[in-house]
């Protein structure tokens, strides 16, 4: 095999020292443009015409002020949610399981919101539902981080298999102890009117809060001497050790935020857009949330904007299904091809290709 | 009781061979040093291409051939996972993305492939897409003479689809291959030291290349599994749904072992559908649900409790190579 090395390969590639922010961004830009070409390809073998299929999309999404409360409605707990998983992502602890954290979180909210509004008012029962919602979801978040910090348990599977238990918790409530009175298929009730959150400007206030929780999340990462750990133990866990952090309270700490934030998502889906809890209280969010995370690199503002993006391809893929009779989960499939673009892309950024022949540069 | 322990242990077979196949592929791969989490995307690949590809040949010829349309389905979904397989080892092979991230996305990737085409196909089909009895016949249980008609055992052992005896073959060979090939050693030099297999003189990039392939192929025929078998040849939305998952599992329960892999296939294949043989009076069903979840994660904390060095992962799992930073 040594022999054929011999050859000089058609590129060599050379680590860039430094790139100017602006042509980093231009590379990201191109290869984001690239994934839409892409994208409409696929589009195109289908037999529509991609520009009027995206056009559909965005107006769909935009158009008009009911399909933009709906759009916004989508973003809050994709923003949340991936505000929560970027806590834990930071320190390269791969928690897939905020499927099953936001479930966990919306039953607690449902126990009070179901059964105890006749007892308290709004206010407290508002306040008594997210106390519930974010301490099942940190609590549900935190059994994994134990087991990792202890015994460095695969938290990737063990959070993942959490989801399914918590499905099917919700589904056994739906079936049994939770179900509707009065109705013939598994359902659970509904959160009487005076208890949901108040609409501001047609939405739930969760926006707010989700705005709120923008900001925070930026001081605490980049700020706080809590955040600095977090970034340290993601570099690496024996630097962390020895720089005397203990990286198993980092874990379980940042953990438990993690799946608190979830689980307020939970509540906010239960109290704010639901009223009710179903198997699709949860809907792929953890999973979208994960690419929100990633495409932003874990900044908060950057999580902003993608959310609303990525809500943007959500409800504008159900306008081209009845449009174009073109499947849903199309949106889906180009949250996955633009993600591979974004993650290909990264490599032009860190690196430089020089093709064969050319003089040796060495940057 | 023993017919029902035989029926039990029949269906448990049957349900743990998709779960052997994805783990099987994901073992290949993980031995070349990446861990690809997108077997569930992978499967998902499989299943609907291997679906359309019978469907599709049955309608264009107009008395179809089980075995050839068997064959195409297995041809196609080798294919889908090995595309699928293809954009994780682009990404994290040569442009160096983050393993689990490429993986993760690749799950969402082929969920999204999977449900999209088949809604679609089903849409023009007019409904639903499902093939025709010539091809449900060639993945119904097979009769070999005399094997079969052998009491007790012939049900047991010698009446199952072929796909069960595939994947078991392949767990053979790949135990002979990993263990008594040089092509098999070198692989796994690759998966714990790349930078020592590279100084001996292997070929690093095209090891990997090649086992993530491979293994991404198989665990696209695991995913066709699912919806010619599983589901007999109807497509059903989400038919995957958590396969692809336990299957990653089993891969750390098999100890990275393909022979031992088809012990716990059995037994998770035996979990996920007990509760149509086993009823525990006062269990709801849903809560039965868990079982498989449960143990998952039962066993993953007891195996990490006492890790032994013979049983773990290939050391440079979840780390691309990279020659000039060696």
């Amino acid at each position: 095999m040594n022999q054929k090395r011999v050859k000089e390969p058609l590129f060599r590639m050379v680590k860039r020292d430094a790139i100017a922010p602006k042509k980093a961004w231009g590379i990201r830009g191109v290869a984001f443009l690239l994934s839409l070409v892409a994208g409409g390809l696929l589009i195109l073998t289908l037999g529509h015409n991609p520009v009027s299929v995206y056009k559909s999309m965005v107006v769909g999404a935009w158009g008009t002020s009911t399909v933009r409360y709906e759009t916004i409605k989508i973003a809050i707990p994709l923003l949340i949610t991936a505000i929560g998983i970027s806590f834990a992502f930071k320190m390269k602890f791969w928690n897939i399981g905020a499927e099953g954290q936001i479930l966990v979180g919306a039953v607690a909210a449902g126990a009070f919101g179901l059964f105890t509004a006749h007892i308290f008012p709004k206010l407290p029962l508002v306040i008594l539902m997210m106390a519930a919602g974010m301490m099942a979801g940190g609590l549900y978040g935190l059994l994994p981080a134990v087991c990792k910090a202890r015994w460095g348990t695969n938290e990737t599977l063990f959070t993942l298999m959490l989801n399914y238990i918590a499905l099917a918790f919700v589904k056994y409530l739906m079936n049994g102890p939770w179900k509707a009175e009065g109705s013939s298929f598994p359902k659970i009730g509904m959160l009487v009117q005076g208890a949901r959150l108040t609409k501001v400007f047609g939405v739930h206030w969760g926006w707010i809060l989700a705005l709120v929780l923008v900001v925070v999340s930026f001081i605490y990462f980049n700020k706080t001497k809590q955040g600095y750990e977090i970034s340290i133990v993601g570099e690496s866990n024996e630097t962390a050790r020895y720089a005397g952090i203990s990286v198993g309270r980092v874990f379980t700490r940042t953990m438990f935020l993690s799946g608190a934030l979830c689980g307020l998502v939970g509540m906010l889906q239960f109290a704010g857009a639901d009223y009710t809890i179903t198997e699709g209280t949860a809907g792929g969010v953890g999973f979208t949330a994960i690419t929100v995370a990633w495409l932003a690199k874990m900044n908060p503002y950057g999580m902003l904007v993608v959310a609303v993006f990525i809500a943007m391809l959500e409800r504008g893929a159900n306008t081209i299904q009845t449009n174009f009779k073109i499947p849903a989960s199309a949106a889906d499939l180009l949250i996955g091809i633009i993600l591979f673009f974004m993650l290909g892309c990264e490599f032009f950024v860190n690196f430089k290709l020089i093709s064969k022949g050319k003089e040796e540069q060495h940057a | 009781m023993l017919s029902t322990l035989n029926g039990l242990f029949i269906a448990a077979v049957l349900a743990g061979t998709p779960l052997l196949l994805g783990a099987l592929g994901e073992i290949l791969t993980e031995k070349s040093g990446n861990t690809n989490l997108g077997v569930e995307g992978m499967m998902f690949m499989g299943a609907i291409t291997g679906l359309a590809g019978s469907y599709y040949y049955e309608q264009a010829s107009g008395s179809p051939n089980g075995v050839i349309s068997a064959l195409i389905a297995l041809a196609v979904s080798f294919a889908a996972g090995v595309l699928g397989a293809l954009i994780y080892s682009f990404l994290t092979i040569s442009l160096r993305a983050n393993q689990n991230v490429t993986g993760l996305t690749l799950t969402i990737f082929g969920t999204g492939f999977g449900n999209f085409f088949g809604e679609y196909i089903g849409q023009k089909a007019g409904g639903y897409v499902a093939v025709g009895d010539s091809t449900k016949n060639a993945f119904s249980s097979i009769h070999i003479p005399l094997l079969s008609d052998i009491p007790v055992l012939g049900p047991l052992l010698f009446q199952y689809n072929w796909m069960v005896y595939f994947a078991i073959a392949i767990a053979i060979a790949m135990t002979w291959f990993f263990n008594r090939s040089r092509v098999g050693l070198n692989l796994r030099s690759v998966g714990e030291d790349p930078a020592t297999a590279d100084a001996a003189g292997i070929d690093v990039r095209k090891y990997k290349y090649a086992a993530t392939l491979i293994g991404g192929g198989i665990c696209g025929i695991g995913g066709m599994y699912m919806s010619m078998v599983t589901t007999s040849g109807v497509w059903v939305h989400g038919c995957v749904s958590g396969y692809g998952w336990l299957a990653v599992a089993l891969v750390i329960f098999a100890t990275w072992s393909p022979a031992r892999g088809m012990l716990v296939a059995l037994v998770f294949g035996g979990l996920t559908i007990m509760r149509m043989y086993v009823s525990i009076t006062g269990l709801p069903a849903q809560i039965y649900d868990m079982l498989p979840y449960v143990a998952t994660i039962l066993v993953l904390v007891i195996t990490s409790m006492r890790q032994s060095k013979e049983h773990a992962q290939p050391k440079s799992c979840g780390t691309n190579y990279f020659r000039e930073e060696r």
